[in-house]
């Protein structure tokens, strides 16, 4: 059932195509050979060239090249072997050339493909327009004196990637599926962190409504949004505005417009509206790029295996369910974790403790599976003390808990704590009298035909031998006993 | 193509160049008369010529990813006409 | 006497002892503080600078350490940005500018010893064919005609370090042609310069007019003399992304290579009925000393070549309203304030540059803006594509073309400045060198009727300095060009 939106005059749909900016992941800039780590003093990450001073010129980063095209790559899209660099042309205090130099007319990679997931199990491709380098700007501060606006070029000339996808997003949860989709290829790739907060990955979100079966509507393009729940949320709001301005009789605009978290609201941004006229032309103090094959197909070869091919693996190497493949893959130091728990055990179990056991702690305790206080051997060999009959399930998850607290190897924790898994069947057959002998009126109710009973029996037993007698044998020894 | 006062206000805008209304029909005169000389490319016949933007015949050599300049603020700054401390300064931007 | 020595003549005496780097400096210091009160040529004078690195030199030259250009005192054109040096590109934006750098070409000239005496005078930004458009005032030409003491432009935009070098103010000097800044200056002024093939100088450093035209070179009183200053200037240079990875050959040593056997262009399309006919007397009596050293002289077309002019005029302004975009008042160089971020941009240039200034930056802002860029930068650049084709064709079939220099001797200042296109007009012949990226070279050849001297412009293959610079020494030899100005230091 596609998503839309109930309006007085019958459902909308809503389109959605857009514009990612990912900070390229490169020791230098994008053309200078100043550093580009987040956080420095202002203006300590600056070359002249950065500062745009008379007779500077670029020279592109080889390495930031490589990003753009293993990110082509993984995006399943054209690489351009010869593209170009041009001039946008625009005034403001933080771009000191007055031009951002991108790739306009001839970006490094063409159409390309996202695959997400949904919520219901349904997959849907997303178009990718085009992915170019270019430019960040440096940053402006207005809120650091009441007459001064305060420049810092630190990141002035960092590379960034900007991905364009087609306007083939219908819903605020496709919105989200694929920003998370693309972040974590972007990840896997080692191409961008995708940190929203830090600004590494920031959204423009182009949304138009439409009845269903119409031509496109005008657009709204809502800049820089830098969380994908706002992204979620800014898709909403702004799909409702306008089927409030159309329904209204009115048009909407074309425009950029603002997402003011806050408010939950969208608004216009006059002051970026005036005139603009950016005078593209190809950058004269850069020659054509052109790409070598060969060059290309290496780095090809050197990709990691990559989010949708991993998740196809894990369902069928390992039996997982798409949805839990899905959960493993969305980032691969999970994925790496859930491998090496997984390797030569039961995989659907290792799945299991992953995705419940271990996510529940590392959720409470404020960890991630990089910090985790277990490590995925300590979590394989307590599988392999289940596996074996060292413990059962049960004392597994007490062991876990103890794993968490200390970081401890979970064999240690059950010698310590005397965990083990009684298998001796004279031990279990005399817990079994004893429970018997104390409840004899349960156990002519239970002869009597009342086999719910067996539950109780069981419980019983396991709490007479603090939960470590084997099930399996308490189970065998209560049936026999009862008879 | 002939240029009025207005677009040539319009261009001066583009360009951040204060013009004053008075300058605007001389400059706008001397404008068209560069522009209509120009206009002597439109007979040549340039069906199926790709346009050569500059060097022709050679690509870019490519720099390696090492970080090898900026780490000098106070350079960065010194031409300033005005500044805070290690930032540039410019009038109050209302966003 | 001092003020007679070529730099290779001057290079052998410091190397003789002859003569020491600090007397030579001082000298010309001396003859700067007599005669660019009346020239103009210097926008900034640094006599101190200039004395300490000619202590240098004769320290080096003591220790028998013999750099290319040990001892030799250089200006430098204004739009090279110099190191603890204001660099002003002759423009009110920049007054206020010094570089914390080195432009590469100039550090290529100190690596090899040179001793820069200041900043050579230029038309603003390098945009003019007179020097006229300077914020520092005009440059004044050391010529006048016979008879007339009125005063004439050196041309431009290199004019200052043209009128240097004529008046012998110093031995030689850098200049940049984005559209014959370094030739038509050259001819003006009775002297020599080359504007090498794009690729062959390093940008990086000297403010840009037009990046994808800009190529600096030498200006220099001998052909020689500019074949040993581009041999220490050219190179590879990593910072600039548009310069050719290839080996500096041996300039000099070309220059005696001789042109027996070359087959040398006459570009038909380059005579023209409003040429004056001593300027085609010129013309034919360089092809006819080629032609008795031993060349052959071809006649070949060029049609595009009429087009040079206006497709310069497109994609010069394009490139420049862009690469001037940077002054705006914020990081360096002049501000004017303003009541908000636009005011304060508007006013800054408004007032920071000059007439001609903004006039090609409205040009170029209009050329680029929606809806012309196609009717006029994209066929600018087909244009341009042609007239590279041209010249790929004929250099197919000849090794280097001759053509006057520029349409008429030095003309009076204040003359032309009312239409700015038929100031454009002095470029006509140079012209198409840029929008092709050859090199070419200006060699003094003769003077017109009222004593002014005329220049020939000798057009090479890409990277084929070598045969320019052996054509261009040819004539210079058969010319026998001595006469001097009538300002310039003596002694
Ligand atoms: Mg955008
Ligand atoms: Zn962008």
């Amino acid at each position: 059932m596609a998503y839309t939106i109930e309006g007085n005059t019958g459902p909308w749909e809503i389109v959605v195509g857009l514009e990612v900016h990912a900070q390229v992941i490169s020791r230098a800039k994008l053309f200078s050979g100043a550093a580009t780590d987040f956080g420095a003093p202002p203006n300590s990450q600056v070359s002249f060239v950065d500062a745009a001073f008379p007779g500077m010129l670029p020279v592109l980063n080889q390495e930031c090249v490589a990003q753009a095209v293993r990110t082509g790559l993984g995006l399943n899209a054209q690489i351009n072997l010869t593209s170009r660099f041009d001039r946008k042309n625009y005034f403001y205090a933080d771009l000191p050339s007055g031009y951002q130099i991108s790739q306009f007319e001839h970006p490094i990679v063409g159409t390309g493909v996202v695959e997400i997931e949904l919520a219901d199990g349904s997959t849907r491709q997303i178009g990718v327009t085009r992915l170019h380098l270019e430019q960040d700007a440096g940053k402006s501060m207005h809120d650091q004196s009441p007459t001064k606006t305060y420049v810092d070029l630190n990141r002035s000339g960092v590379g960034l990637m900007e991905i364009v996808s087609e306007p083939d997003i219908r819903s605020p949860e496709e919105a989200g599926a694929y920003l998370r989709k693309l972040r974590s290829i972007l990840r896997y790739l080692g191409t961008c962190d995708g940190n929203m907060e830090e600004g590494s990955m920031r959204a423009d979100v182009n949304v138009s409504v439409r009845k269903t079966g119409e031509a496109y509507r005008t657009r709204c393009e809502v800049k820089n949004v830098n969380s994908i729940r706002f992204v979620m949320q800014a898709v909403e709001v702004e799909a409702i505005r306008q089927i409030e301005v159309w329904e209204s009789g009115g048009e909407v605009q074309q425009e950029t417009r603002l997402f003011d978290s806050a408010r939950g609201e969208t608004r216009s941004m006059r002051s970026k509206e005036d005139a603009h006229d950016y005078r593209y032309f190809p950058d004269p103090d850069l020659l054509p790029l052109v790409l070598e094959q060969s060059w290309v197909d290496a780095l090809r070869a050197a990709l990691p295996e990559l989010p949708d091919t991993k998740r196809a693996r894990f369902i069928s190497d390992y039996g997982l369910t798409p949805y839990d493949a899905g959960v493993l893959v969305a980032e691969q130091s999970t994925a790496l974790f859930f491998e090496a728990v997984a390797q030569g055990r039961d995989a659907k179990q290792a799945a299991n403790w992953v995705t419940g056991d271990l996510f529940g702690a590392l959720n409470r305790t404020g960890t991630s599976i990089e910090t985790s206080p277990v490590s995925a051997e300590n979590l394989g060999a307590l599988l392999d003390l289940i596996a074996d009959n060292t413990i059962n399930g049960k004392i597994a998850k007490q062991v876990f808990e103890e794993m968490v607290a200390t970081g401890a190897a979970p064999a240690a924790i059950v010698e310590a704590k005397g965990l083990r898994q009684v298998t001796d069947t004279s031990a279990i057959d005399a817990a079994v009298d004893a429970i018997m002998a104390a409840n004899p009126d349960k156990v002519a109710e239970y002869r009597s035909g009342k086999d719910k009973l067996f539950g109780f029996f069981v419980g019983q037993v396991m709490k007479a031998m603090a939960g470590k007698g084997n099930p399996a044998l308490v189970n065998t020894a209560i049936k026999a006993k009862l008879g | 193509m002939s240029l009025d006062p207005a677009a040539v206000r319009r261009i001066a805008k583009l360009a951040r160049i204060r013009v004053d209304d008075a300058e605007l029909p001389v400059l706008a005169g001397e404008l068209n008369s560069i522009l209509g000389w120009i206009e002597q490319l439109n007979e040549v016949n340039i069906d199926g010529v790709a346009p050569l933007a500059g060097a022709p015949g050679m690509t870019q050599a490519l720099r390696a990813d090492v970080v090898n300049d900026g780490g000098y603020p106070e350079k960065v700054l010194a031409n300033a006409p005005d500044r805070e401390g290690d930032f540039f300064t410019v009038p109050k931007v209302v966003e | 006497m001092i003020s007679d020595f070529t730099l290779a003549g001057a290079r052998a005496a410091l190397r003789q002892r002859d003569v020491s780097a600090l007397e030579l400096t001082n000298h010309f210091l001396t003859a700067i503080d007599t005669l660019n009160p009346v020239l103009n040529a210097f926008i900034t004078v640094t006599p101190d600078l200039a004395r300490a690195q000619a202590a240098a030199a004769d320290a080096a030259l003591a220790r028998g350490d013999h750099g290319p250009l040990t001892g030799i005192p250089l200006a430098i054109k204004d739009l090279f940005c110099t190191q603890g040096v204001r660099t002003t590109a002759a423009s009110r934006i920049l007054e206020p500018f010094v570089p914390p750098y080195e432009s590469t070409v100039s550090a290529n000239l100190l690596r090899d010893g040179a001793i820069f005496l200041g900043k050579a005078n230029l038309d603003e930004f390098a945009m003019g064919s007179s020097n006229a458009t300077s914020a520092f005032g005009p440059v004044i030409n050391p010529w006048t005609r016979a008879g007339d003491n009125r005063q004439l432009v050196p041309g431009g935009s290199s004019g200052g370090s043209a009128a240097a070098v004529a008046a012998r103010l110093a031995l030689g000097a850098t200049a940049t042609d984005t559209g014959g800044s370094i030739r038509q200056p050259a001819s003006f002024c009775g002297i020599a310069g080359i504007k090498p093939t794009y690729g062959r100088c390093s940008r990086w450093g000297v403010v840009a007019f037009a990046s994808s035209l800009d190529q600096a070179g030498p200006i220099a009183r001998t052909v020689e003399d500019c074949a040993i200053l581009l041999g220490s200037m050219a190179g590879y240079d990593a910072k600039d992304s548009t310069s050719a990875n290839l080996a500096v050959p041996d300039f000099a040593a070309a220059c005696r290579r001789g042109v027996k056997g070359l087959r040398i262009g006459v570009p038909r399309e380059y005579r023209s009925d409003d040429m004056p006919a001593e300027i085609e007397t010129m013309w034919q009596q360089g092809l006819s000393w080629l032609r008795d050293a031993g060349a052959e002289i071809v006649d070949v077309s060029l049609p595009h070549t009429k087009y040079g002019l206006a497709t310069y005029y497109i994609v010069a302004p394009a490139e420049a309203s862009s690469n001037l975009a940077r002054y705006d008042g914020v990081r360096y160089g002049a501000r004017s304030q303003g009541a908000d971020l636009i005011d304060l941009y508007e006013n800054t240039r408004a007032e920071g540059f000059g007439a001609e200034v903004k006039r090609r930056i409205m040009i170029g802002t209009y050329v680029l803006s929606a809806g012309y860029y196609d009717a006029y930068y994209i066929r600018a650049q087909k244009v341009r594509s042609l007239i590279l084709q041209d010249f790929t064709n004929v250099f197919a079939k000849v090794d280097a073309l001759l053509t006057p220099t520029a349409p008429s001797a030095a003309f009076g200042l204040g003359e032309r400045m009312d239409d700015p296109l038929k100031m454009y007009f002095n470029d006509v012949f140079t012209v198409p060198a840029n929008m092709a990226g050859i090199p070419g070279m200006s060699v003094p050849a003769g003077l017109d009727a009222n004593g002014l001297p005329l220049g020939l412009q000798v057009l090479g293959k890409p990277f084929d300095e070598e045969t320019v610079f052996a054509v261009a020494q040819a004539i210079e030899t058969a010319a026998q060009f001595t006469t001097q100005p009538s300002i310039r230091a003596k002694g």
